[in-house]
């Protein structure tokens, strides 16, 4: 019997065949944590009497969540971390260099790889076909410290999605359609697998928003497998070297088979203050939005903010509706700022942050106030999530945060395509 | 040793666990640790006692990672938490930290009853109600965390990862 490609990655980093169902420890390939969660793990690895981390080149602390620090306790969190990589020899990706997962994705993920982060959008990498999984600090700590973590092997759960996209629809839209229909619950402790001519024909960008989402199911990973897609990535990001070819068996056992029908889906938005509770965009009724939130580790890729660029072009943002927009790294400010795509929502009226996390968390650069309405393409609403707990979040595509930046209103994009 | 129960719905993440914006009071346990479910039961932190239980619905601590969900929660004296499910990274991030998370029937608790844990016997006494409730035992990988103190535990009792699988 063949394999899912989550029995494949982990048996190759167990060192032995390993089903769905077994507990094994794996071996892992890069191991990072954020500011938020870094911190305690920096304290765990000093508390379990290590010096120095297991592999300093692929153990690393993300300031990105708060970038920069919006408070002294960060400021101070920031600094210590600073010395922890300095101390044990790790890296630091520092202030404004980017979002974790956008970062690794660009620099340090490949097919076949086991990623832990001590953050749970660490799934983000699955769209480059590897194991990535997020976990607890202590998780992250002993991954680092060691080089290594014990896994449940999970069962499959393979996601076929066939047809052609239609215009105005795109990978956020078939994670959140497939989150509305199996809840925030459906793939808990599983992987979830995505297949089909729609999802070989995805680019890069809706790949990560996909596997980016897959927690939101509750999903331990959310894998792709890879392919010429995945090379043009690699060999993008100056990393020709890192490809290789990865797939599942064609007679592997899956615990379930979703099917989607891609031309018949629609704009899909996510109404607060749970993930699932999804409604196409011509259900959505009259919802006004104070503020529109564009970028994220889901949505702050290069192709996110050309599509809203696309939509704003020449146009103007409704009066009375902020627009925010955060790149997900320094990396894809660049490439913006140089095609225009920046130019083009800066002059629509767009205020733009630091790449970085940004509102997503409601620490900082677009904090809701009572009472306030969001559109934003981050993957998570829970109430209070960006501020206060009478605020509410509505999550959609970046195609949607334009046509809703123009109309003050959420806006089906498909009219201004 | 008995506790009472605090009961919470479904879909409690760790963001209603304690919010994200206070990502500047981690460093400082104490007082993160007063922001404990601030908009579910506000003043939560000054009405529970040591030796508490949490008891919830389904898919309990969701979302974000922050393993300071499940510190907070210990420091607060909560003995376990109950839920009718749980999401993978919170339950770790549980028997990681040394506080059992127990799959069980929630319905059978309502707030502020008395009750009691047996771990190692797979019940939990009601003595409210006088009812003997038993779960689907904790997994071995699980239990052993547990017995050795956490996990930072285990890896200073072992200077690895030891678990029999
Ligand atoms: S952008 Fe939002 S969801 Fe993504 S890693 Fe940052 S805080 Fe988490």
């Amino acid at each position: 019997m063949g394999m899912t490609l989550a029995e494949k990655i982990l048996s190759e980093h167990a060192g032995k065949k390993v089903r769905a169902g077994k507990i094994a420890v794996v071996n892992t390939d890069l191991a990072y944590a954020q500011d938020g969660t870094g911190p305690l793990a920096a304290r765990k690895i000093e508390e379990m009497g290590f010096e120095k981390v297991f592999n300093p080149q692929k153990t690393i602390f993300f300031l990105d969540h708060a970038s920069p620090s919006p408070k002294f306790e960060l400021s101070n969190d920031h600094t210590f971390l600073r010395q922890i990589s300095e101390k044990t020899g790790c890296r630091i990706s520092d202030v404004g260099y980017g979002i974790s997962h956008q970062v690794v994705a660009e620099e340090e993920v490949k097919p076949g790889d086991v990623v832990i982060g001590a953050d749970s959008h660490t799934c983000t990498g699955g769209a480059l076909s590897a194991f990535a999984t997020g976990v607890g600090s202590t998780d992250a700590a002993v991954a680092m410290a060691l080089g290594k973590i014990w896994l449940r092997i999970p069962e499959t759960i393979r996601v076929v999605v066939k047809g052609k996209l239609p215009d105005g629809v795109y990978g956020k839209d078939i994670i959140l359609h497939l989150i509305g229909k199996i809840g925030a619950a459906g793939a808990t402790y599983k992987a979830l697998e995505f297949a089909g001519d729609t999802i070989e024909h995805l680019e890069m960008a809706g790949r990560m928003t996909i596997a980016n989402m897959a927690v939101e199911a509750g999903a331990k990973v959310g894998l792709f497998p890879s392919d010429e897609i995945t090379r043009n990535w690699l060999d993008r990001m100056g990393r020709p070297g890192d490809f290789r070819k990865m797939a599942s068996d064609s007679d592997a056992l899956y615990e379930k088979v979703i099917e989607i029908d891609a031309e018949t889906l629609q704009p899909t938005i996510a109404c607060p203050h749970q993930v699932d509770n999804t409604t196409t965009i011509d259900r959505i009724g009259d919802v006004k939005v104070d503020q529109v939130y564009l970028g994220t580790s889901c949505n702050g890729r290069l192709e996110d903010l050309r599509i809203a660029a696309s939509i704003l072009k020449g146009k103007k943002i409704h009066p009375k509706t902020r627009v925010i927009v955060t790149p997900g790294s320094r990396l894809v400010y660049l490439e913006a700022l140089k095609d225009g795509t920046m130019e083009t929502l800066i002059q629509a009226g767009a205020l733009a942050m630091p790449p970085g996390c940004g509102a997503c968390v409601g620490l900082h650069e677009g904090v809701l106030g009572d009472g306030e309405v969001c559109l934003a393409t981050q993957p998570r609403n829970f109430k209070g999530r960006m501020g206060s707990p009478n605020s509410f979040i509505y999550l959609g595509s970046p195609a949607v945060a334009a046509a809703t930046a123009i109309e003050g209103r959420i806006t089906d994009p498909r009219k201004y395509l | 040793m008995r506790g009472k129960v605090w009961k919470f719905g479904d879909a409690i993440s760790t963001d209603h666990v304690i919010p994200g914006r206070y990502m500047y009071l981690r460093s400082n346990l104490p007082e993160l640790a007063k922001h404990i479910f601030e908009y579910e039961k506000p003043n939560f932190s000054g009405m529970v006692s040591p030796g508490d239980f949490i008891v919830a619905g389904h898919n309990f601590g969701q979302g974000s990672s922050r393993e300071h969900a499940a510190i907070v929660i210990k420091m607060n004296g909560i003995q376990a938490v109950f839920a009718k499910s749980f999401a993978r990274i919170f339950y770790r991030n549980c028997f990681n930290n040394g506080l059992p998370a127990v799959i069980c029937d929630t319905e059978k608790f309502s707030e502020g009853e008395e009750i009691e844990l047996f771990l190692d016997q797979g019940k939990i006494v009601n003595h409210s109600r006088n009812e003997t409730i038993s779960f689907i035992s904790i997994p071995p990988v699980m239990r052993q965390i547990l017995n050795d103190g956490g996990l930072v535990e285990h890896v200073k009792k072992y200077g690895d990862i030891k678990l029999d699988l």
